[in-house]
């Protein structure tokens, strides 16, 4: 059993979370098509340390971790206000 | 006459011609590049070779011949899908299929054993008729069967109504079909091989070279290649070969997990499918258990193994099959599966000109193979998208002209 560990509900089981995928920083409304198609299909699919967005499916807890996609290791999680204290949306 | 046969044997003007005509050089140019030894990239340069006559092509392999997502799929071919795009497509791929043994004069093993995707909700009876009407219209042979129709077809499935999710009925496609992986990847090497192409194992490409906006080469850890045209077919690694080029894709690189159960005497002949109970189910020709499941919840880069995959697919196969509960597992594996956000491949020109993709296979490449490695030589010899792979595009994300294939495998419907 893989762990991970819910900024809400401490250490729980990988099988109660949905990965949802990368932080993206949402375009402004008045982007071109392409900018907005890029950010809704487009992805970077980086092979290595990668922030990305979970839930907790239970508590319905939204919370950032940040994985590394080669070794399947999970190296934080932080809750999106602990998150974008250190990174601006 | 053993002993005219053993004469024969020994005599070395009778020795057969070597399968595969390596040349160990790499040359400083070709006519075409293509990134990826798989099934997908070897029927190209075969199609490239044997169709459109160019033959000074090079299939270059960061790792071996076939041993990417060609080894580790689960060798199913059918072509009941959803869309009419999806439809007409795997047509024309199981039509190849079925002729491609003569094609490449080696045994692919192909056995049509009869296809059947299990409904156990009235919302999955409802797409079974869906999916058995598009195909019909299209000329593919799928219909709906009822439970007991199921049970006479399959006598050893259990279809009894005490289980968790009961088999409501099922769509049949009689012409599904299995066949020897290996042999599909090694034939078309051959066959592209004799005719000229050159296969290079071990050689990684590490960029891609351009003039402006047109991919002129590529460099590679045996040194520079310039190339006229570059394609990439290496499922698992696409968005990372894509960087290389410059452009990103729609993809995320998802494990798909199946495994084998050790050998037993032939009792199942046909494929079963239940996307409601996310597995798939056949006995291949030596008697093992070939089972998959759904792809893993998460993406990664590594083919590892879990134990989450085979408690959640041995759950749902025991109430399928209850006397599987005797077997062992033989091995497990996984490969990596490009899925796009609407399970369809990508196909094609890309913004970079004189750079072809092939990608986004997800969960059905191995059935895709030798259509696909037709309609790709035709799009790289002409330099024109193909009208069977136009709603394969890449653009399409750009124009939400997306297919929306739920008849892919692994799509819980």
């Amino acid at each position: 059993m893989k762990i991970m560990n819910c900024p809400l509900n401490g250490p729980r089981n990988i099988q109660e979370f949905v990965w949802i995928g990368d932080v993206k920083r949402t375009p402004d409304p008045s982007c071109t098509d392409r900018e907005w198609t890029d950010y809704l299909f487009i992805e970077d699919n980086l092979a290595g340390e990668v922030d990305e967005w979970w839930v907790h499916a239970p508590s319905n807890n939204w919370f950032i971790a940040r994985r590394n996609r080669l070794t399947d290791e999970i190296l934080w999680t932080k809750s999106p206000a602990e998150y974008f204290a250190d990174h601006a949306p | 006459m053993p002993f005219a046969l053993l004469k024969y044997g020994l005599n070395p003007r009778h020795r057969d011609a070597p399968q595969f005509r390596w040349h160990p050089e790499l040359k400083r140019n070709y006519d075409i590049v293509i990134i990826g030894a798989g099934g997908h990239g070897l029927a190209t340069a075969y199609y490239l070779a044997s169709r459109h006559g160019i033959t000074n092509i090079a299939v270059l392999d960061k790792a071996w011949m076939g041993g990417g997502n060609t080894a580790r799929n689960t060798t199913i071919i059918r072509a009941n899908y959803l869309t009419p795009e999806g439809v007409a497509f795997y047509k024309e791929s199981v039509e190849l299929f079925r002729g491609l043994s003569e094609e490449l004069d080696i045994n692919i093993m192909y056995s049509e054993r009869g296809h059947f995707t299990l409904a156990h909700t009235d919302a999955a009876m409802r797409t079974a008729r869906w999916r058995a009407e598009v195909n019909k219209h299209l000329g593919v042979d799928s219909e709906v069967i009822d439970a007991d129709e199921v049970a006479r077809l399959c006598p050893v499935m259990n279809v009894s109504d005490k289980v968790r999710y009961p088999i409501l009925g099922a769509l049949y496609h009689p012409p599904g079909a299995l066949a020897r992986h290996d042999a599909v990847a090694w034939g078309y090497a051959k066959g592209a091989m004799a005719r000229g192409v050159e296969v290079h194992p071990g050689t990684e490409v590490t960029g891609i070279l351009k003039e402006g906006d047109r991919a002129v080469g590529v460099e590679t850890t045996r040194g520079t290649i310039y190339a006229g045209k570059v394609m990439q077919a290496v499922a698992g690694s696409s968005s990372r070969v894509s960087a290389l080029a410059g452009f990103r894709l729609p993809i995320k690189t998802i494990p798909l997990q199946a495994c084998v159960s050790e050998p037993v005497k032939p009792i199942l002949d046909q494929i079963v499918v239940s996307g409601s109970l996310h597995v798939y189910i056949s006995q291949s020709a030596r008697g093992e258990m070939v089972m998959g499941g759904a792809t893993d919840p998460y993406g990664l880069y590594s083919a590892r193994s879990t134990l989450d995959f085979k408690e959640g697919l041995m759950a749902h196969m025991l109430e399928l099959f209850p006397f599987m509960a005797e077997l062992r597992v033989l091995r497990q594996w996984a490969g990596l599966a490009d899925m796009t956000p609407d399970f369809s491949p990508i196909m094609g020109l890309t913004p970079i000109r004189g750079y072809y993709v092939d990608s986004g296979w997800g969960t059905w490449g191995f059935k895709a193979t030798p259509v696909c490695g037709f309609r790709m030589a035709e799009c790289v010899a002409t330099g024109r998208q193909p009208d069977l792979l136009k709603p394969f595009a890449l653009d399409r994300f750009h124009s939400f002209d997306l297919v929306g294939e739920k008849g892919a495998a692994s799509v819980g419907h």
